[in-house]
């Protein structure tokens, strides 16, 4: 009988921190300058420099750990880790180990069925990034761009709770969407601001006994995290399926091969040699700094969702889909105030506009159609102006860059809805004229052909008639 | 002129007796005769000149505002000087110009002190006898077939010999008040985070604090007010507001009491040293302070401790020597192992290599634990010690090195012997403490420094209690015969 194995994923994630200058020097950590024309003496690791710790990275780890519910820690400490590397310029990574600014912490995420599923953090700390080493371009020779060194970023560790890379994916979401609302980060995962190392392992259903873990490291993107993770798990059943023994070791993922390779194994594992950092004191923070940013936080998703719910009288399911993603909520919102009908744009969004986005695999960010837009279009549904098939086309005309006006749109094109009884009279005593037989059934007892007669009107006013109205005639009519 | 404090230059220059340019050129004379002590690794001569031109243009002016205008200072060659080559003793930064300035001598070159040179030094500051330097060993010039103490060998060496009228140093574990105590100089570290540690290359950044070596306490008062104080580039440097040293050098001692450590009077401190000290003490008694004796039960600890300690915290100091960005670099490397292999090996001398391959180890897994953890429960049981001592008196004294300056390559092969150098200075650096080491006498027409112990941030009353003693005695004022043909 072949074996039945369960997956166990934690994720470390790397989140660059908004701030304007790096984490412990002066120096400024916007994106895409010439290389090393950010890297300052303290970035370089200059003899007789010393490290600052820039004060804007509290607040944001702060906000971090309040929003995922942690604890805030209120002495925390800088350590060193030790090793070589050409882009680590001082041979150390300063780091938080034994003290992180934040311990513990949980979100809700959103599984694939609708349900939701509460993933544990374990810490998350402060530390500095290292540069970054280009092996191509230079024959024979690595290019070292110092411009990232000193980047602050913010470690989050998560417990092994994800069983699948589905939900290791909506966790990874989860974090880039929380980051990105609270405004601790930029989000913007092309440029590294938000980078995974996944530990993945595997064990007979049942077990409760972790199986030997691998560590995938660097991956900066959802859809890379997502194939790295199913090759990580496939290729460690297939060696548990043979007979063999998984490696603990480090690996990374080659998109452009889709598959991990080893980096090192713990027998070449290095010691990290960790000590306290001398050159910093501990951070103490008390609790009136802590509650001050409490106060300036917005609300976070799961505060959203039950708003939702209780005040705009959403499912608690509609609620949580809507709040899960800060964006989505905002446009939801937009919506939902404009035209007046929460329920209304909560169904278009969920349905309509979820569809699209991933039939084509977009974000709420990007999407062609703002939130005014669509609550034109809800509006002109609400009004009568339009009936809801009209409106679905009008939503593609958008999607597709047709037009930008919903209401010239429906000018141009007369797509107002024809709601007037003496038309409608005419149109449906010409259908029953043109389908004596299927008048006398329906008379007969046949009612299902109410449905033919209401298509045939459709068809004939090119699809805008109003249904209700519509229904109402033909049964007065046929009655 | 050039064996006067810089009290007595500052008047100097101010009625006129000699000009600034004068003064320099005849340090800049000294030095070039005095060459063979090898206390320079740079001088600066022609920068200095010019702002000993400006100096005496300023104060024709009426413009000699500055407190130090016109007085020239040597740093040690540890401290990061704008466009002048910053080498720490080692071939690893013999090509190294360091493109920003240290505060101590930025705060310096603002009271108007005039930048004579750099001075040699131990390695990165490791060694207790100025021979782990790459640049050569540096002759005590009270005996020249000596050391004259490390690792600010370069700096005792040229107060004493009256090559500049002070200079900065630097003291990780003793290594400004040994060699001023072998150098017959007042040599002063203050409470650790007084003084800026920002361009001031790092050998053991919990431990390393900067301070002056000068001719007097008074002195050492004057710079110690200008360098000390909050820089915002250095996390660890205290905000307490920096008292006027200078004023309270007089301040009543009436009340004072002196605690004699007793374990530095035991086994191992040479005999001909402990009879000058107790000399001093008398002195002292002599003034009316009160003297008792005081216990470290853990100060025996201290060598291990810090050696362990300043070891690790040197080990990842030193780690950005690697020929990456800057300093020495080997020929043709193969590979990146191989250039930071030949590079690190080929860059750094014996002794500092010696120490981080001990910081490395004890920051080890598996090691941690017993060594590092250990050192630094060690470490907090002396800072008790010490707090304990305070209770009941208000300054240590006791001997700074355990024997006058011993001969070159005399204790070169016994690496033990060596740090034994430091026993009695250590426990103050692990404690973070004020203190110094001032001249008390002469064993063998060699100096014998006594070391001064002060509570955290008491350095008023240190500097205070040295002064007063150098009001009683003129050990101070003794200078060694050197041959200059003057």
């Amino acid at each position: 009988m072949r074996q039945q194995w369960e997956v166990v994923i934690g994720l470390e994630i790397h989140v660059q921190l908004q701030t304007r200058t790096k984490i412990f020097s002066g120096a400024s950590t916007t994106f895409g300058s010439e290389p090393n024309s950010q890297a300052c003496a303290i970035d370089l690791g200059f003899p007789g420099v010393l490290p600052v710790v820039n004060s804007e990275v509290y607040p944001k780890a702060i906000a971090f750990g309040l929003g995922v519910g942690g604890s805030i820690n209120l002495v925390s400490a800088f350590d060193r880790k030790n090793y070589f590397y050409p882009d680590l310029p001082k041979g150390y990574q300063i780091t938080q180990m034994d003290k992180p600014i934040v311990l513990g912490g949980s979100v809700e995420i959103p599984l694939a069925d609708g349900s939701m599923k509460t993933i544990n953090i374990t810490r998350a700390h402060l530390e500095e990034d290292a540069g970054k080493s280009m092996h191509e371009d230079f024959h024979d020779r690595t290019g070292i761009d110092l411009n990232r060194a000193g980047i602050p970023l913010l470690e989050i560790v998560s417990e092994p709770d994800m069983r699948s890379s589905a939900e290791a994916i909506s966790y990874a979401r989860y974090i880039h969407q929380l980051v990105t609302y609270l405004g601790v980060s930029d989000g913007e995962m092309s440029q590294g601001s938000l980078r995974c190392d996944a530990n993945v392992s595997v064990r007979p259903y049942g077990s409760d006994v972790l199986g030997t873990r691998t560590e995938t490291k660097n991956v900066n993107s959802f859809r890379f995290l997502d194939r790295a993770i199913r090759y990580e798990i496939a290729r460690q059943i297939e060696i548990l399926e043979s007979g063999g023994r998984i490696m603990q070791e480090t690996r990374l993922y080659d998109p452009d091969r889709d598959e991990t390779r080893p980096m090192r194994s713990k027998e070449t594992a290095m010691d990290y040699r960790y000590f306290p950092e001398p050159d910093l004191l501990p951070i103490e923070i008390d609790h009136a700094y802590i509650e001050n940013i409490r106060r300036q936080m917005p609300e976070l998703p799961r505060e959203k969702a039950n708003r939702f719910h209780t005040d705009l009288h959403l499912s608690l399911d509609d609620a949580r889909v809507l709040a899960a993603s800060p964006a989505l909520a905002e446009y939801f919102e937009t919506v939902s105030g404009q035209c007046g009908d929460a329920k209304l744009a909560s169904n278009w969004i969920r349905v309509e506009l979820l569809g699209r986005m991933h039939r084509d695999d977009l974000e709420i960010s990007n999407i062609p159609v703002s939130s005014s837009q669509l609550a034109t279009l809800l509006t002109r549904i609400r009004d009568n102006t339009i009936n809801g098939k009209t409106a679905k086309d009008l939503l593609d005309a958008l999607w597709y860059g047709n037009t930008t006006s919903v209401d010239d749109y429906i000018k141009d094109n007369n797509l107002m809805q024809v709601s007037d009884n003496s038309e409608l009279g005419t149109l449906i005593d010409r259908i029953f004229d043109e389908n004596p037989k299927q008048v006398e059934q329906y008379r007969a007892g046949r009612s299902r052909l109410l449905g033919f007669f209401v298509g045939q009107v459709m068809k004939e006013t090119g699809g805008k008639a109003n249904p209700a109205l519509a229904n109402d005639l033909l049964r007065k009519k046929l009655g | 002129m050039h064996n006067c404090s810089i009290v007595q230059q500052l008047k100097d220059l101010k009625t006129g007796k000699y000009s600034a340019v004068e003064l320099t050129s005849h340090y800049l004379e000294r030095i070039k005769k005095l060459a063979p002590l090898n206390c320079y690794i740079t001088v600066l001569e022609n920068k200095a000149l010019e702002a000993a031109k400006n100096a005496d243009e300023d104060r024709a002016g009426g413009r000699d505002s500055a407190l130090l205008s016109g007085i020239p200072i040597a740093h040690k060659d540890i401290f990061c000087t704008r466009g002048v080559r910053t080498t720490a003793g080692s071939l690893m930064l013999d090509n190294f110009t360091s493109p920003y300035e240290s505060t101590v001598v930025e705060k310096l070159r603002s009271a108007g002190a005039i930048t004579i040179g750099k001075t040699n030094m131990d390695e990165f500051a490791m060694g207790s006898s100025n021979e782990n330097s790459y640049f050569g060993a540096v002759r005590n010039p009270w005996d020249q077939s000596r050391v004259p103490g490390g690792s600010s060998g370069g700096s005792a060496a040229a107060v004493a010999a009256g090559l500049c009228s002070a200079a900065t140093g630097t003291d990780t574990g003793g290594s400004i008040r040994q060699p001023s105590a072998h150098c017959g100089i007042t040599g002063f570290k203050p409470t650790y985070g007084r003084i800026s540690r920002w361009g001031m290359i790092a050998f053991a950044s919990s431990l390393d604090q900067a301070g002056p070596m000068t001719r007097t306490a008074e002195d050492a008062a004057l710079l110690l007010g200008i360098m000390a104080g909050r820089d915002k580039r250095d996390s660890t440097s205290l905000t307490d507001p920096v008292p006027d040293y200078s004023a309270s050098l007089n301040q009543s001692l009436s009340t004072l009491r002196i605690g004699l450590c007793e374990e530095f009077f035991r086994e191992g401190l040479d005999s001909r040293s402990e009879k000058v000290i107790m000399n001093a003490v008398r002195v002292f008694e002599d003034m009316g302070v009160r003297i008792t004796s005081v216990s470290l039960p853990n100060i025996k600890y201290s060598v291990p401790a810090y050696y362990v300690l300043a070891s690790a915290e040197a080990s990842a100091n030193l780690s950005r020597y690697d020929g990456v960005r800057f300093g020495y670099r080997c020929d043709n490397p193969v590979n990146l192992e191989d250039l930071y292999k030949r590079s690190r090996s080929q860059g750094f001398g014996n002794e500092v290599k010696r120490r981080i391959m001990v910081g490395t180890f004890a920051l080890s897994t598996g090691y941690y634990d017993a060594y590092y953890r250990k050192a630094q429960q060690i470490r907090r049981l002396i800072s008790n010690d010490f707090k304990n001592a305070f209770e009941q008196v208000d300054i240590l004294l006791g001997p700074a090195t355990p024997q006058p300056a011993f001969k070159l390559g005399e204790k070169t092969d016994d690496q033990v012997s060596m740090y034994l150098q430091d026993i009695y200075t250590i426990g103050g650096n692990l404690a973070g403490l004020p203190a110094m080491s001032i001249p008390s006498g002469f064993a063998d027409q060699l100096p014998v420094g006594l070391q001064l112990i002060g509570d955290h941030l008491d350095e008023s009353r240190l500097l205070a209690t040295a002064h007063q003693f150098q009001q009683q005695t003129d050990w101070h004022l003794r200078s060694p015969e050197l041959e200059t043909g003057e």
